[in-house]
């Protein structure tokens, strides 16, 4: 990286924000996908929305290609700068600046962490349901990126049902307002739908508005075991069909179940194949009458274990299943390589099975949890990095999950994005007109191809 | 070091909103999943220990705050500190620290008597003299925030003074010993005898060997593990452990340590039955809260507790403390934001890396501040003297107490 190009960036965020030294370098070569890394030319951390557009004009000029990066927690290698650019990270531009009780909306710098935000709309009794499971130092601006899902998606939907404004400083550093505080606009093409999801690759959000809610009354929660996973998966369906919604519709499967007992102790049984922890939320009335609901459609199912949390430390204890479902299967072994393929709700079932099935046949350790009521599964690889055989296999199996996947009329990704990491199977799921049509809209929007290049396609 | 320990990292980022030092930085170099990434490739070969190097690695608390957060068990905190205690196995201790480490703070009675010109320093008078006149501006700064951290020292150290034998009142439910960390001795007296005073009213005999020498943090801060496991094996010795229920202490520091021997000395039975026994004294109080409340009285007071590192992340001790709290009539709890982030304090690191240090202490004082409380209660004496001397200077209606001094109060008072 040239010095001159070097200086100008620490003339515009300052010397202590421009980080080229080999220890920094080294550190923002990864980000929480597995097995990708490559080091960055130089980091910048920009304080304001200015800065971002000034560091863009530059690179702009300059032909040098920039990968924005919030707290590099996505799945799929998005944050990761494989041609020695620059890594601009967002952390510092933190405020909140305005929650509108009038019309619902909050407005945050790009890098406000997402709890932080849900922390302060609750505490006005306001709610912004998107909870990812790394709510807790995930961006505002990575969680728009990647279009973030969380564990109340089923009734609350994604990150991108509550954008409603973006401001968006594009590849040539100009500024591109989208959306705003209307709750209707048809104002020509939906830019911020369009960004939304965009990985980076089409501009860098530098403020974001989202939509708030009420936040619910009360909420139950229920967990129940299930000896057969065709009836907990059959369960899922007819809750639905049932018309209850519930907020939480989360599943483990048996291999979960036994890493997450050894683990935490928390008295699971380790002779059913699936677990169901259920969340209904709401006014008290409804959600008692849900949760009633519920508990007929289980038990009509065999389960074999049905509880209700009376108390929200009850709640709290029901939920550390799913909680740590996550760590107990990373403890089992070093590299964890934790999928999101998604289908049909109704092809749950069988998506399972075939997993197991591809796991037993490669000779792998796969744990599937995840968003049962989305169709949402992580399939979860329990594997060691330095087993280039075993590494392999893990590669060739989650090849034929994902082709199964899209058979099944489901997609590669539910919420981590394309990034590098799914960028083979893309071309499967959208065929190449749809290739070919992103790649239109990526050269409107960055016709020299610096934002984020090599990403999604 | 285990290598396995660093490729257990699935770099997932949980720990980052929990480092102090990330969170006041932004920096990937900063925070635990850097560290982790910069100890694993210098063992890779790819980094090397520069100056800049060791700079970052030596950013790092070892608060472990990042150990609770981790999901896949990583300590980020230890790694570092591992990392360091073998880079000074290799270079061997410099005079000062072979001074200090091996012949000052293994000795009681040496460093009993280094003090004894501290306490001399401050009953003459020449204390005051000095900071009215700001003598110390004079002295390398190290020196003078080491002298702006001391407080009142009692008249002689508890060591020489407590009885070795306390006999339990009422009936004696069992035997527990002791163990006296030195900074509770040279400077928290009272504390310590609050301890004994709680221990023996609820039943138990109390015995403080007296030749009880330093658990051996100090040594493990100076990353010198030799030292480490000469004050292991000591100490296990001296309290041959089947004459005791169990081994209590009321300095989270000592207790993070004592509770390792065990590991320390690779599994030895007698070090890891010592280990087992050991209990920090909110454990053993909290375990007893029915026969506590009824010697309880009320206090009409409004309480914040800070979670010291070696006792919330080290020990995994966070509910009994505040259980006991609220276990006095009469108590306002207010829970701490983010009270079990590190105070700043951390070992000698607010003299080594005194900038850090001061703006992740500022973050606790501003959380402080915010609970409207006027006692923080807290349980180690690191956290004592680094938030008595910043409440003292910038919160002054804040008093900074032991967990075992608010007991004591409540038990003492009136009504
Ligand atoms: C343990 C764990 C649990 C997770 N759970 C979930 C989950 O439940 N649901 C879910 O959806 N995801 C989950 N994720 C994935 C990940 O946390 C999300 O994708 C999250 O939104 C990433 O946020 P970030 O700030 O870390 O972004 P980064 O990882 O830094 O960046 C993500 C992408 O966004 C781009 N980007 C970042 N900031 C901007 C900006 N200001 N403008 C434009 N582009 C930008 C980057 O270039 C990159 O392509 C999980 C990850 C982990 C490690
Ligand atoms: S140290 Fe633990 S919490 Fe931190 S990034 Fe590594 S695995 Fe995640
Ligand atoms: S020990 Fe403390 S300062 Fe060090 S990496 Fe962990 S959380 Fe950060």
């Amino acid at each position: 990286m040239e010095k001159t190009f070097i200086k100008a960036l620490s003339d515009i965020v300052g010397e202590s924000y421009t980080l080229t030294d080999k220890e920094s370098l080294a550190c923002y070569g990864y980000d929480s996908t597995p097995e990708l890394e490559s080091k960055p030319g130089v980091v910048v951390l920009p304080g304001n929305l200015e800065e971002i557009s000034r560091i863009m004009a530059l690179a702009h000029d300059a032909g040098v290609r920039v990968t924005p990066r919030g707290s590099g927690t996505n799945l799929s290698g998005g944050s990761i700068s494989f041609d020695a650019g620059v890594i601009l990270q967002t952390s510092r531009m933190n405020r909140i600046l305005e929650i509108d009780e009038e019309n619902l909306t909050a407005t945050v710098e790009t890098g406000v962490v997402t709890s932080a935000l849900h922390r302060e709309v609750e505490a006005k009794g306001l709610f912004y349901p998107p909870d990812p499971g790394s709510m807790n130092i995930s961006t505002m601006g990575g969680n728009v990126a990647e279009n973030s899902g969380g564990l109340r998606g089923l009734k609350y939907g994604v990150t991108d049902d509550y954008v409603m404004g973006l401001k968006t400083v594009l590849a040539n550093g100009e500024l591109l307002k989208t959306g705003g505080k209307v709750v209707k606009d048809v104002a020509g093409y939906n830019l911020n739908q369009l960004l939304v999801s965009s990985e980076g690759t089409l501009g860098i959000f530098g403020e974001i508005t989202v939509k708030l809610i009420p936040k619910p009354k009360t909420k139950k929660t229920m967990l129940v075991h299930f000896p057969q996973l065709e009836m907990a998966a059959l369960t899922v369906s007819h809750i639905i069909a049932a018309r209850i919604i519930p907020a939480t519709l989360e599943f483990l499967d048996r291999v979960t179940i036994k890493c997450v007992e050894d683990y935490a102790h928390v008295g699971l049984p380790l002779d059913v194949d699936a677990v169901l922890l259920i969340e209904v939320d709401g006014h008290p009335a409804q959600v008692e009458e849900d949760a009633e609901g519920i508990r007929q459609i289980c038990e009509r199912h065999n389960c074999s274990f049905f509880q209700t949390a009376a108390s929200a430390d009850e709640a709290l204890k029901l939920a550390t299943a799913r909680r740590v479902a996550l760590s107990a299967l990373a403890r089992v072994k070093p590299t964890t390589i934790l999928e999101d393929a998604t289908v049909p709700r109704s092809c749950i079932a069988p998506m399972v099975k075939l997993i197991q099935e591809t796991a037993k046949k490669y000779n792998l350790t796969i744990g599937t949890f995840g968003h049962a009521g989305d169709g949402n599964l992580h399939p979860t690889c329990l594997t060691d990095e330095r087993d280039q055989d075993e590494i392999k296999r893990a590669h060739a199996a989650f090849g034929e999950i994902f082709d199964a996947t899209i058979a099944m009329g489901g997609t590669i990704t539910g919420e981590h994005g394309v990034g590098v990491a799914k960028k083979k199977y893309l071309p499967k799921l959208v065929g190449e007109s749809g290739i070919k049509v992103m790649r239109g809209i990526k050269g409107a929007f960055d016709p020299k191809g610096i934002l984020n290049p090599g990403k999604i396609f | 070091m285990d290598y396995v320990k660093l490729i257990n990292c699935m770099r997932c980022g949980m720990c980052l909103p929990h480092c102090p030092t990330y969170k006041e930085t932004f920096l990937e170099t900063a925070s635990p999943r850097g560290r982790v990434a910069l100890v694993r490739k210098f063992q890779e070969g790819e980094l090397v220990d520069t100056e800049q190097f060791l700079e970052y690695v030596s950013l790092c608390l070892d608060c472990q705050a990042c150990a609770s957060a981790c999901p896949c068990g990583v300590n980020a905190g230890e790694l570092v500190a591992e990392f360091r205690c073998e880079k000074k196995s290799g270079q061997g201790l410099s005079i000062i620290e072979n001074a200090i480490l091996r012949q000052l703070v293994p000795h009681p009675d040496r460093l009993e008597a280094a003090t004894a010109p501290l306490r001399l320093y401050q009953l003459s008078g020449l204390q005051k003299l000095v900071r009215s006149l700001g003598l110390m501006k004079m002295f390398p700064a190290a020196l003078g925030r080491m002298e702006s951290l001391l407080p009142t020292l009692p008249d002689a150290p508890l060591r020489k003074t407590i009885d070795e034998v306390t006999p339990a009142q009422g009936t004696e439910k069992g035997t527990v010993g002791f163990f006296l960390g030195c900074v509770m001795s040279l400077i928290f007296s009272e504390a310590s005898l609050a301890t004994v005073e709680l221990l023996s009213s609820l039943g138990y005999k109390v015995v403080t060997p007296k030749d009880q020498k330093c658990c051996g943090a100090p040594n493990m801060l100076g990353h010198d593990f030799e030292g480490v496991k000469q004050a292991a094996r000591f100490n296990t010795d001296l309290f041959e452990s089947a004459a005791y229920d169990f081994i209590v202490t009321d300095c989270g520091g000592c207790g993070a340590e004592l509770k390792k021997y065990g590991h320390h000395l690779d599994g030895e039975e007698k070090a890891t039955a010592f280990s087992s026994k050991v209990r920090d004294i909110s454990e053993i109080l909290a375990s007893e809260s029915a026969a506590l409340k009824e010697k309880l009285k009320p206090l009409n007071l409004k309480v914040t507790y800070h979670d010291p590192c070696h006792i919330a992340h080290c020990q995994g001790i966070r509910s009994q403390p505040r259980a006991l709290i609220n276990l006095i009539p009469g108590i306002d709890f207010r829970e701490l934001p983010e009270a079990d982030a590190c105070c700043g304090s951390a070992g000698t690191y607010n003299i080594e890396k005194p900038e850090m240090s001061d703006r992740v202490l500022a973050r606790k004082l501003a959380n402080v501040e915010k609970t409207g409380a006027d006692y923080l209660v807290t349980g180690n004496p690191g956290c004592l003297l680094q938030l008595k001397k910043a409440m003292a200077e910038q919160l002054p209606q804040v008093k900074v107490i032991h967990v075992t001094e608010l007991l004591q109060m409540s038990m003492n008072a009136k009504g």
